[in-house]
């Protein structure tokens, strides 16, 4: 499977994102640079993090325009796998290709530290590699991560099963101090209508080597890489 | 000519900035001080007569994002 790594000046987690992806049996990832416009040949999209064009004006805001997001909607209308990381998510939410918007974090700070999420479905391309319920331990650093949406699209996304990761506490509890930013009913990661565009704060890719303490990013790539065979797929 | 476009958070976003500052506030003694808001202004300089509906596309599309923003046109000779 081949993986698209865009790169947005400002961008500075493409490299994790590559190295991460090439250390799995089966998946290569190349970068695409955000002037280009053909997504040809590519299985999936990767919007890594950073801090695009200087997270100037709003973060994702001015990374929205680039000529290659042309490209990238329209490989998600087609149904292709797009994943937003971070500053990806954040475009992802400019672009209207997701829901609600990411705002400062409650307590103002910049946070930059291992947190627990929980797998709140796992019948999606980014989790059915986990289980419903699985607690993940991955990497956050972010200012701007603190997720709001209208309380009809909140009250929408449950309904559909579309929100996929939830911070909690290591045993799994979705507490308000577990929720690092202040985020609307706790929401670390949310797909799309039609499951194939996800969007999460925490960092997968930091969280692919023993030596980085955890391996459970792993999982979310691994799923993406399963996710053509995977019997889920016909009722996802 | 030039068009100023002030964006504020929506009243039901919270704005954590806007509270930290009317705490200082309050500091400084001013004990009459309600909600504190913080937003931005963005001066844009135009040659020519202003195309006022571009000007609020951009505005909508670009400077704010209507999710968690309302903004407001103001043109000025």
């Amino acid at each position: 499977m081949k993986f698209a790594v865009i790169r947005f000046p400002g961008s500075n987690c493409d490299q994790d994102c590559i190295h991460a992806i090439n250390a799995i049996e089966g998946a290569s990832a190349e970068y695409v640079w955000h002037k280009d416009s053909s997504l040809a040949g590519f299985d999936a999209v990767v919007l890594p993090g950073g801090f695009s064009y200087g997270d100037y004006l709003r973060c994702g805001a001015i990374a929205r325009f680039s000529p290659v997001m042309r490209a990238v909607k329209s490989f998600a209308t087609s149904g292709g796998i797009v994943i937003g990381i971070c500053n990806g998510f954040q475009i992802l939410c400019e672009s209207g290709l997701l829901p609600g918007a990411l705002v400062r974090n409650r307590e103002l700070h910049f946070i930059c530290e291992h947190i627990h999420i929980r797998v709140e479905r796992h019948n999606s391309p980014f989790t059915n590699a986990t289980w419903t319920g699985a607690v993940l331990r991955l990497p956050i650093a972010h200012g701007e991560g603190c997720y709001f949406a209208e309380d009809v699209v909140l009250h929408r996304l449950e309904l559909e099963g579309r929100v996929l990761l939830r911070y909690c506490d290591a045993r799994g509890r979705t507490t308000d101090s577990a929720n690092p930013n202040g985020s609307s009913d706790n929401i670390a990661g949310i797909c799309n209508e039609g499951r194939n565009v996800f969007g999460l704060m925490p960092h997968p890719e930091r969280a692919c080597d023993p030596l980085l303490g955890s391996t459970d990013g792993l999982l979310i790539f691994q799923s993406i890489l399963e996710w053509p065979a995977s019997p889920l797929r016909r009722v996802a | 000519m030039k068009a100023i476009v002030t964006v504020m958070p929506k009243p039901s976003v919270l704005d954590p900035q806007g509270a930290a500052t009317a705490e200082a506030i309050k500091h400084l003694g001013l004990d009459s001080i309600g909600r504190v808001r913080i937003g931005k202004s963005i001066e844009i300089e135009l040659s020519g007569a202003a195309d006022e509906s571009r000007l609020h596309e951009i505005a909508r599309d670009l400077l704010s994002n209507p999710v968690i923003e309302d903004y407001r046109l103001e043109i000025l000779p």
